[in-house]
């Protein structure tokens, strides 16, 4: 199978989850959407190892979950405390951080 | 290796500073004493590296030197000459003098907070500052210099911001909002002084990189290397390096028209922190253009003379008549310092032995004599609770031991003989006037309204019938005077017999002429012979 | 020997500061201390002058030098001591009317509060002016000079809480740093041209001076002069001399009649090679003097308050000096005995006012006198002696002093001379009617005395013999001094090794200068007397003529350094503490004013929205991919 098709699947993953994370107001979602464009950027790493013939890739794509973990745990954390005192997940209720 | 005087001079200042800060809230009269201890400590430190000095001895003494960031040929190097041992132990003298005039400036006002602890921050502050003021004169590496040069404008701001005058003619409010646009603008100009500098250490670096195949910030090797004819920086760069430092040294001293932070960080901080502005962080000013401008650009300092005199002795004029129009006690001083600094610098770039050795002396004398007005004039602000000249008025009836100390430190400040400023500034400008007798007698004006300044002052506070609010004054308590009798002493000492400074002083005075190749002009009957 | 000249100075200099810094502990016997060390300094100066009296003429100078002041490469000024004759007359003029106006003070202060400091300040202006006298160089003799300005300040301010002396003393000081200038000027230039400024250097090689150094010679003198003008109350700056007379009235009697104002000419007849060899210098010097005499002669016919009446004979008759000085070796020894005898009379005079306002509860408007020799004998003696010396009655010490100047100024030759010599006249005649008016007013006519404000009568009665007993003193020495010095040119003898001396060869004889000067002085009293002895005074002044009323304004002076000097410069101030606010503080804050509009634009694009910053990180990574592809295809 021609390498190229994994790198093309990676690229119209990354353009639905940067379009989620613009489009959608629920923080839930918007988050679920960050995690699928971390997710195709891994699968872009692993094909790019497979095709150079070197691990570089792979090793990154471990790191870029682990990244992704520990960013769930804290953003999960903050959506539910925001939820809790403003009984709304929208993220365009939450622009208190401006001058 | 030698015992590393320098070094511990500087730390034992600030080792007291993380000491203090860590004294409990509660405890604040043991922090008190605790950085009175170590400012004492430090001044014998400084007194011992006085002793140690040999002023017939080689130029840098007391040297330390070590490789710090190999990579960018930075250097810990430090050293003395005669001039910065000098203002080293002025700097230590004057210090222990601030702490007692503010013992009390940051007493907390209620007990309220308990985790509130104004006081060991005040005197952790003051401690800080003093070590890196110390560290300054000390650097004879540029890049090492720049650091504390612009390290010890942080411990600055928050002593300006942050521990203001009470004393304020539009409330409580209004004296935070004055305090803290003071605090900005003093570290705006300095600020921008500083990256100024910055970028001119930074061409010197790429400039001696380029000559000598490694770079170095280290002054002696920079000397060696000129002196030995490998370095040699093209006309251009070395006056735009010059204007550089210059630049930052200007403000800071303050000269003419980069002048205005002065009067307002002077007029909103307490007493004490506007003696340790005027008489403690400028000085690194003027320090710094006889160490780095002369030294470093010898040609360019030439170049750019005749520009600096003149706004010298404007600064001289401009500041005093302005000292005279003012209607605030502090501000007015702050004005005499920017004419007193324009003596000083007169007498760096007059590129006279008189003026270079007047412009140190005056450098110590204007220390003493302004931090003895000014801490005179905290003590009556403090009382009365205002800064305007116009709320007070007959203050040596119920006062007279303070009104004689605040004459005697006013009397000093205006040049009288036989108080030490007198023959600084005499020599200033003979040495001026023996290269350009123009300048010199319009300095000499100078005199006259630095009368004008300090009898209308003293005229309007303290003679005349007792006004509203002076009744009942109390004179000088017995802490008050520990702080100016000694000043007022080493005043009169100095100025009778100056003769262990000047000694001091008049070596380091002759290498730095020969830097620049600047020989006394010879007296005209013997020109002719 | 020498180191009593060192103790000459320092006796006075301890009382100061013991005085000074010793508290309340030394209220009831500081001022005795302070006339014991007065009267100390005395004796040392009487036994250096009798040391003096028994060397040969020429052999006389002593020197001692103490430690290097200032020691700086090329600039080393030394603290060094010079007593030769002209020095010798001043310290014993100062040490002996000094003492004399300490036991004066002693029953003049007696019920002044801070008595204690009174007599601080007046041992401090006596160290001063002694070194001034003393020194053996310009600058020492700078910071002596300076020093009996402090000294002046405060002693005329002494009466602090009174708003007017407060501004007299502050006035007194500005004017005098202004002469200062003309001092520290002429230092650097001596220092400019002849490497040094001792005496011993500056002086000799000032009189042979090439003609190169002519015109800086010249530079030198008129700078002197300025400094003389300022010390001596000289016109244009004899403007704080009126007001000097705020302070008490023994201040007046020694600092501002008998010692310090002379200083100028001390500075000028001290510097004597510098003007023989600046014959123009000298020409200024004279027409200040000339004017000056004048000057204050007008100036004190109008006055009603009878110290400043005083303040202005002491202008004018200084005036005489300063134009005796300026005459050069014929007038130099001349102007230092009228010094002298000035010394001794001015004193007297001015105790005397002392006393009668002791008498009359602090009123000084002679219009409010009258009558008052039945009530004060001793004081009417004293002050008539002083009066009589002062007119130049024949026989009195003013008559021998003032005469020879007279002399010496038509011996000036030419022009000039006779000018010189004519202004000197008209000062006698107007000097004999001013003094006659004072006297008149004051201790004849009938009594125009009225209660004070509070409703005292005041109740004159002769002054306690502390006060008496030094007017006596001085009394004698206005009668006998002159005729004293003048015996067998003794005076001249004494004074010429220092100073040098030569007769002019005068167009007019001594006989009738001598008898022109009586005709003056008949003249002068004769009008007096008519104005103020056959009628009676009114006791508010009248309107008076134009020159009258100019006259008790010191012919407007005042007026036009208010107008010109202290108007002008507030409003020179205010504008510069405008401009600083609003031009070089406005540039700096438009600066940051302009970053911080700018900054509050770019503010308005955080506006909390994540999707907005999503966006734009979004529209910043594509145009950096954008970016680096473009240059990866260049």
């Amino acid at each position: 199978m021609n390498p190229a098709n994994y790198l093309y699947l990676s690229a119209l993953l990354f353009t639905i989850g940067a379009a989620g994370v613009l489009i959608r107001r629920n923080a839930i979602v918007v988050f679920m959407c960050v995690e699928l464009m971390l997710n195709a950027c891994n699968l872009a790493f692993v094909t790019f190892s497979r095709l150079h013939g070197n691990l570089d890739g792979q090793v990154i794509a471990f790191f870029t979950m682990v990244v992704a973990a520990a960013e769930v745990v804290v953003g999960l954390a903050i959506i539910v405390s925001i939820f809790r005192s403003r009984h709304s997940a929208s993220v365009d209720d939450a622009n208190l951080m401006k001058l | 290796m030698s015992f590393p005087l320098l070094t511990v001079t500087a730390v034992v200042p600030a080792a007291g500073a993380v000491i203090t800060a860590a004294v409990p809230a509660a405890r604040k009269t043991a922090a008190k004493y605790t950085a009175l201890l170590f400012s004492l400590a430090t001044l014998v430190l400084a007194i011992v590296a006085l002793v140690r000095f040999d002023p017939d001895g080689d130029r840098y003494q007391l040297t330390e030197s070590h490789a710090w960031i190999k990579d960018f040929g930075l250097r810990y190097e430090l050293g003395v000459d005669g001039i910065a041992v000098t203002l080293i132990a002025l700097t230590a003298l004057l210090i222990p003098f601030v702490m007692l005039a503010g013992w009390h400036d940051a007493d907390p006002l209620e007990d309220t907070n308990r985790r509130w602890r104004p006081t060991q921050g005040f005197f952790a502050l003051i401690l800080l500052v003093e070590a890196m003021v110390v560290l300054s004169f000390e650097a004879t590496d540029v890049f090492l210099f720049y650091i504390f040069f612009e390290a010890m404008l942080i411990p600055m701001y928050f002593l300006i911001g942050g521990f203001g005058d009470r004393a304020h003619a539009g409330g409580e409010e209004e004296a935070a909002r004055q305090r803290s646009y003071a605090a900005v603008k003093f570290l705006l100009y300095n600020l921008a002084g500083g990256l100024i500098m910055l970028a001119a250490v930074i061409g010197l670096y790429t400039v001696t990189a380029d000559q000598l195949g490694t770079g170095t910030f280290s002054l002696q090797e920079i000397l060696a290397a000129r002196g030995a004819g490998k370095l040699d920086i093209a006309t251009d760069t070395e006056r735009w390096l010059f204007l550089g430092f210059f630049f930052a040294f200007a403000v800071k001293a303050p000269l003419w028209p980069l002048h205005t932070w002065l009067p307002n960080a002077m007029g909103e901080s307490t007493a004490p922190v506007a003696v340790l502005i005027t008489a403690v962080v400028d000085k690194v000013g003027t320090f710094a253009m006889l160490r780095f401008c002369l030294q470093l650009f010898p040609d360019a300092s030439k170049w750019a003379t005749p520009v600096i005199l003149v706004l010298a002795v404007i600064s001289i004029i401009y500041g005093a008549l302005l000292a005279v129009g003012q209607r605030d006690i502090k501000r007015l001083i702050a004005y005499a310092s920017v004419s007193h600094f324009g003596f000083i610098i007169l007498g760096i770039f007059a590129m006279t032995s008189q003026g270079q050795s007047g412009a140190t002396l005056y450098m110590v004398n204007h220390g003493i004599s302004t931090a003895a007005l000014m801490l005179v004039a905290g003590f009556l602000i403090t009382r009365r609770g205002s800064r305007l000249i116009a709320d007070f008025g007959g203050v040596q009836k119920v006062a007279p031991v303070l009104a004689g100390t605040f004459l005697i430190g006013g009397l000093a400040t205006l040049s009288l003989p036989g108080l030490a400023p007198f023959v600084s500034e005499f020599l200033v400008l003979v040495g001026t006037f023996s290269r350009y007798p123009v300048l010199g007698i319009i300095a000499t004006l100078g005199i006259v309204l630095a009368a004008l300044y300090v009898l209308v002052l003293y005229q309007r506070t303290m003679t005349g019938p007792v006004k509203a609010g002076i009744e009942g004054m109390a004179d000088l308590k017995a802490r008050e005077l520990l702080v100016v009798a000694p000043l007022i002493a080493l005043l009169l000492f100095l100025g009778v017999y100056p003769k262990p400074i000047t000694d001091i002083v008049n070596p380091s005075v002759h290498h730095t002429l020969s830097d620049v190749h600047k020989t006394d002009p010879k007296p005209a009957l013997e020109a002719k012979k | 020997m020498e180191t009593l000249i060192g103790l000459l100075v320092a006796a006075p200099l301890l009382g100061a500061g013991v005085l000074l810094t010793g508290g309340r502990r030394l209220d009831r016997t500081g001022h005795l201390l302070g006339t014991l060390l007065s009267l100390l300094s005395f004796v040392f100066g009487a036994v250096l002058f009798v040391n003096m009296l028994g060397k040969d003429a020429d052999q006389r100078a002593l020197h001692s030098h103490l430690f290097t002041w200032v020691p700086v490469d090329g600039f080393q000024a030394q603290v060094g001591f010079q007593l030769d004759q002209l020095s010798m007359t001043f310290v014993l003029l100062i040490t002996g009317v000094g003492t004399l106006i300490h036991v004066y003070s002693i029953g003049y202060m007696a019920h002044d509060e801070r008595r204690r400091r009174f007599f601080g300040y007046l041992n401090l202006f006596l160290a001063a002016m002694l070194l001034l006298v003393l020194a053996d160089n310009y600058f020492l003799l700078y910071a002596g000079w300076e020093g009996v300005g402090l000294a002046s300040y405060l002693l005329i301010g002494f009466w602090q809480h009174k708003p007017s002396a407060a501004t007299a003393a502050k006035k007194a000081f500005i004017v005098n740093r202004v002469g200062d200038i003309g001092l520290s000027v002429a230092i650097m230039l001596m220092f400019t041209t002849f490497g040094s400024f001792a005496f011993a250097d500056v002086l000799p090689k000032a009189q042979d001076a090439s003609a190169t150094q002519h015109a800086t010679v010249t530079g030198i003198g008129f700078m002197l002069l300025l400094a003389a003008c300022g010390k001596s109350a000289q016109v244009p700056l004899q403007s704080w001399l009126g007001d000097a007379m705020e302070g008490p009235t023994p201040v007046s009697a020694l600092i501002h009649a008998a010692t310090m104002v002379t200083a100028g000419v001390y500075l000028i007849t001290r510097s004597g090679a510098i003007f023989n060899a600046a014959p123009d210098a000298q020409t200024a010097v004279v027409t200040v003097g000339a004017v000056t005499l004048l000057f204050g002669a007008i100036v004190g016919c109008a006055k009603d308050d009878i110290k400043k009446a005083l303040a202005g004979s002491t202008m004018s008759q200084i005036g005489y000096m300063i134009m005796a000085a300026g005459l050069g070796p014929i007038g130099y020894v001349f102007a230092i005995m009228h010094l002298v005898t000035h010394g001794f009379f001015k004193a007297g005079l001015f105790l005397g006012a002392g006393s009668v306002m002791h008498g009359m509860n602090d009123e000084v408007d002679m219009r409010r006198y009258g009558g008052l020799r039945k009530y004060m004998p001793i004081t009417f003696i004293t002050f008539g002696l002083g009066y009589l010396a002062i007119i130049g009655f024949p026989g009195l010490s003013g008559f021998f002093s003032k005469d020879k100047i007279i002399e010496a100024a038509y011996a000036k030759g030419g022009t000039e001379g006779w000018i010189l010599g004519s202004a000197a006249l008209l000062g006698a005649a107007i000097t004999a009617f001013y003094m006659t008016r004072v006297m008149l007013m004051t201790f004849f006519g009938e009594k125009r005395w009225q209660p004070d404000a509070e409703g005292h009568e005041p109740h004159p009665h002769e002054s306690p013999s502390s006060m008496t007993i030094p007017m006596i003193i001085l009394a004698f020495g206005s009668v006998f001094a002159g005729a004293l010095f003048s015996l067998n040119s003794r005076f001249v003898h004494w004074l010429e090794p220092v100073t040098g001396h030569s007769e002019g060869d005068s167009p007019v004889s001594a006989g009738t200068v001598t008898a022109a000067t009586m005709v003056c002085l008949v003249i002068g009293v004769g009008i007096a007397w008519l104005m103020y002895g056959r009628r009676s005074v009114p006791a508010v002044a009248p309107r008076g003529s134009l020159l009258t009323r100019a006259a008790r304004r010191d012919l407007l002076q005042d007026d036009f350094n208010h107008v010109v000097l202290v108007r002008g410069g507030e409003h020179l101030t205010r504008t510069l503490v405008y401009l600083d606010h609003s031009l070089v503080d406005g540039v700096v804050n438009g600066t940051a004013a302009s970053v911080g509009g700018l900054s509050g634009r770019l503010r308005k694009l955080q506006n909390g929205y994540v999707r907005s910053y999503a966006v734009s990180m979004l529209g910043g990574t594509a145009v950096l991919v954008a970016a680096t592809l473009l240059m990866r295809a260049v």
